[in-house]
């Protein structure tokens, strides 16, 4: 079940939730509605569920080419799985689990034993066979989420949709639960749309990841696209640990005025002087826990600091200390022109970078 | 409805309507009447009603007690609730449910239990006869009762102010080295005082209109024992239904300054406590 | 409720307070000992001092004063008062709270503030308006008046249906549903708020109707505070004296209720009748607490 929606916009008085936005879901894709806190993307998927309208006489959704902009949430035909679950505190996880299916007009209405088979094979299928007499306030984190998702699932939906499905779990759990999904929607193949503020979350799990930012989609791609080839200032920061130099004189051909980025796994460092490009820099700091050596560096002419993350192989070659001159280059730079950065109205299609490949022995 | 204001949960007309519609016809129409009866009056009938020298004497003894009675709340319904929060004793719970005796036991039964009580010849009042204290029939008594139907207005509106002050506050005070009494003036009390005006305030508004409980235990005496809400019905009695109605317009807009002032000390008592 | 369920709750906890909040122990004794002898003084007392006098002249006096027939009409009529009231202002609580907690509309705070203004009017003037309203000398009245009716055919059929409103039953109802008119809904407001629509979203996700959303997640999510609005709206109602004073009439054996029985049998020096009487009105306010407190219970288990 394909999912479009076109020119949706969304107004709460002043505010401005959605901004024109237009948005293709392939049928039995996993989708990431990604973007900080107020960027509109729980607001485009309750108005895709049907919990929100959009403004009068603005878009429309279609699920399979049919349009359902005018339909209430009850005939979309949608699982949605809440924030924080809501889960029905009176109710056993198995009543919660059958609630859709007893709420069907009595013509459409399964037999009790049918309702009660269906909801066996759901909490087999969510791994908690046992626990249906439950009741939400005795189960963990992790089963309740697992438990929404059944309830949704039980009317068989066309499409799922998830809002910050992870967000209210430990770190553990949430990597856990995130494979699982991952496989579960594989396996039975539902059109499925999540909202996360966590770029990794949206990295790791879905098809292709929706950037949204101030009421407009910024960037849609596949992970390693929006990853590798942001569109836009925006979609570079808010991926990923960056390093941001603007307007300087820098020694980079075609530089000028624009703004430039730099991953910290792009920046190489040198303990000796290397060709033109390389920066002089002093050692700040050296992190080397965890899987990256990470390294805090100032320019010896800016003053600006530059994070850099270096294999742990690598690290101990250089055998770095704080107070150590060292010089940096540039594997792969990311350039925007300083036009790019008007706070709102950012024309995506103006501002397709230049890459600036600087390569490694610039 | 357009579209973008359309609600996905269904029944606000129907909430909303029934809700107006009762609240008009039960509430709002009947009170307008008391203030359109008044319309028909002539400022000098008017005038004549409300500041007789009977009816002011009924109201400095309705303000004077209510004062009083809603003070001395203020006081020991700040160590009851203290009391119920702090210390934990035996039967804590029943005394805790006990609070609410004013709330619900009738007006009428308080009052002539309280009069049983309080009389000359009744269990405390024989007592304190032969001291030559009187105090049934007399103002004391009118405070008594007042004082009893005030007292959980204050606890109730306390009790959860102190369940949540962070005992961090008192342990960095204790930590500057304040003694347990410094803490408690300086750090404890002023956090408490929005929700001790809140209570009083509201001890006030009610013992204002209290009737049911004071009109036994008052004695009713003109001039002396005799509250406001008691000369209203002593007018309607007398068929005067314009002199009851204008204190009665004098009294609602007294309770409905008292209420707006309980709406903004609760306001400013949440934003204080908000931090 | 959420106050009195905390105090509940944090009660258990007390045991292990931080020792800077802690008093010394003559403080504490000494506070303990204030407080529960100004509770024993102001409450308990009177408490007793109602079942002492109703059992002044013995058991069978006191029985003997129950089974007086008008004091049984009186109570008939208080519990059928209770019986409209409660059930009214029940329908409008639960309409007022869902319109409140579930929308948003402008001059909402103001109708949360009207809902309020029963309580902050006297109960004498709570009867006043209606018999200004109704009474002889009223607006309604006045299309009532025998003498120059308005509405001839209204007046017509109200004497043939002998229908009084003031120094009657209908009377004795409207102004106890207004005394009682904010009990339920303004427990059932705050509770709503805190919990929030996504339950209800989710059952309308689901394919609910309204009504099954209503009847199947809404309520049974807000029964205990329901119950809690009931017991204290059914405490006022059967209780009320002020307001229903002033409209009833006093006709004995007939506009009577049990609190206005009360005070006739004292001003008549039946002592130990009028507070037999006071003792039913006591029973029924320590239910009413008993209630009270296990609701406070349960609803604190659920939530621990």
């Amino acid at each position: 079940m394909s999912i479009i929606a076109r020119n949706i916009t969304k107004t709460f008085g002043a505010y401005t939730a959605l901004n024109d936005v237009s948005l293709d879901v392939p049928a039995g894709k996993l989708v990431a509605l990604l973007g900080p806190s107020g960027s509109g993307k729980t607001t485009l998927l309750r108005i895709i569920a049907g919990l929100e309208f959009a403004d009068a006489q603005s878009g429309r959704i279609d699920f399979h080419g049919t349009d359902v902009t005018d339909f209430p949430a009850g005939k979309r035909g949608v699982g949605f799985v809440f924030q924080h679950y809501a889960l029905f505190r009176h109710m056993t996880v198995a009543q919660n689990i059958a609630f859709g299916l007893t709420v069907q007009p009595r013509r459409l209405r399964q037999t009790k034993e049918a309702i009660a088979a269906r909801v066996q094979e759901l909490l087999k299928l969510i791994q908690l066979p046992e626990l249906g007499n439950r009741y939400p306030s005795q189960l963990s984190g992790g089963q309740r989420q697992r438990v929404a998702l059944a309830r949704a699932l039980a009317v068989q939906p066309k499409v799922l949709l998830l809002d910050e499905p992870f967000g209210a779990l430990d770190a553990q759990v949430r990597k856990d639960l995130r494979r699982w999904l991952r496989h579960f929607q594989r396996e039975i193949g539902v059109t499925t749309i999540f909202v996360t503020h966590d770029q990794e979350e949206a990295l790791e799990l879905a098809d292709e990841v929706v950037v949204m930012n101030n009421a407009k989609i910024e960037q849609v791609g596949t992970p390693q696209e929006v990853y590798d080839r942001p569109a836009s200032p925006f979609v570079i920061e808010f991926l990923g640990n960056v390093n941001r130099f603007a307007g300087l004189g820098h020694r980079l051909p075609g530089a000028g005025q624009d703004v430039l980025y730099v991953r910290p796994h792009d920046v190489d460092i040198l303990r000796e002087y290397h060709g033109k490009h390389a920066i002089r820099v002093q050692v700040q700091h050296v992190f080397s826990a965890g899987n990256y050596g990470r390294i805090a560096l100032v320019r010896a002419d800016t003053g600006d600091t530059i994070d850099a993350e270096l294999s742990r192989v690598r690290l101990a070659e250089l055998n770095l200390v704080a107070g150590d001159e060292a010089f940096v280059v540039f594997r792969h730079i990311r350039l925007f022109p300083a036009g790019a950065f008007s706070e709102r109205d950012v024309a995506t299609d103006d501002t397709s970078p230049a890459v600036v490949d600087a390569g490694r022995d610039i | 409805m357009s579209r973008s204001h359309r609600s996905v949960i269904p029944g606000f007309g129907l909430s909303l309507g029934l809700t107006l519609t009762y609240l008009s016809l039960i509430v709002l129409l009947p009170l307008s009447a008391a203030f359109i009866k008044t319309l028909g009056m002539s400022w000098d009938e008017f005038w004549t009603a409300v500041a007789s020298p009977r009816v002011v004497a009924s109201y400095r003894i309705s303000f004077l007690a209510s004062f009083a009675a809603a003070s001395v709340n203020c006081v020991f319904g700040l160590i009851v609730a203290w009391v119920l929060v702090r210390y934990p004793f035996p039967g804590r719970r029943v005394v805790d449910a006990l609070v609410d005796l004013p709330f619900a036991l009738p007006t009428a039964v308080a009052g002539i239990a309280l009069t049983a009580l309080y009389a000359p010849n009744g269990w405390i009042g024989a007592l304190v006869a032969p001291y030559g204290l009187k105090i049934a029939f007399t103002e004391l008594g009118i405070f008594i009762a007042l004082t009893f139907i005030g007292l959980p207005f204050v606890v109730r509106t306390l009790q959860p102010i102190i369940e949540e002050l962070e005992p961090e506050f008192e342990e960095a005070s204790a930590s500057l080295g304040a003694n347990r009494w410094q803490t408690l003036r300086r750090v404890i009390l002023p956090q408490l005082v929005p929700a001790l005006l809140t209570g009083f305030a509201m001890a006030f508004a009610r013992a204002l209109g209290e009737y049911g409980s004071v009109v036994f235990i008052s004695g009713n005496m003109p001039m002396r024992t005799e509250i406001t809400p008691l000369l209203i019905i002593t007018k309607l009695e007398q068929y005067d239904y314009k002199g009851a109605t204008a204190i009665a317009v004098v009294m609602l807009v007294t309770s409905f300054t008292l209420l707006l002032v309980i709406n903004l000390l609760q306001k400013w008592s949440r934003r204080h406590y908000a931090v | 409720m959420s106050s009195a369920v905390s105090s509940l709750q944090r009660a258990a906890e007390a045991g292990h307070r931080p020792l800077a909040t802690r008093d010394a122990a003559w403080v504490r004794y000494t506070l303990t000992a204030i407080a529960l002898g100004f509770l024993a003084l102001f409450l308990l007392l009177p408490l007793v001092a109602v079942f002492g006098e109703a059992f002044r002249r013995g058991v069978g006096a006191y029985f003997a004063a129950l089974s007086d027939p008008d004091g049984m009409h009186a109570l008939k009529l208080t519990l059928l008062t209770a019986a409209i009231a409660v059930p009214a202002n029940l329908v409008f609580g639960i309409a007022a709270a869902w319109c409140i907690a579930k929308f948003n509309f402008p001059g909402k705070s103001l109708l949360i503030t009207l809902i309020d203004l029963p309580f902050a009017v006297s109960p004498v003037i709570s009867g006043l308006i209606f018999v200004l309203l109704f009474g002889a000398q009223g607006w309604l009245g006045h299309y009532l008046d025998a003498e120059n009716p308005a509405l001839p055919w209204l007046q017509a059929w109200i004497i043939e249906q002998d229908f009084k409103i003031i120094f009657a039953v209908p009377g004795i109802v409207l102004a106890t549903v207004f005394v009682t008119f904010p009990f339920i809904a303004r427990e059932l407001i705050p509770l709503m708020q805190t919990q929030g629509n996504d339950e209800e979203y989710a059952a309308i996700t689901l394919g609910a109707s309204g009504w099954q959303t209503f009847w199947r997640v809404t309520l049974p999510n807000i029964k205990w505070g329901l119950f809690y609005g009931v017991i204290l709206c059914n405490a006022r109602a059967m209780g009320e004296f002020g307001a229903v004073s002033v409209v009833s009439g006093h006709i004995r054996g007939v506009t009577n209720t049990l609190p206005l029985h009360v005070e006739i049998l004292y001003n008549e020096y039946q002592f130990v009748g009028a507070f037999a009487a006071a003792s039913i009105l006591a029973l029924l306010a320590l239910v009413t607490l008993v209630l009270k407190t296990l609701v406070e219970w349960a609803h604190a288990r659920r939530h621990a």
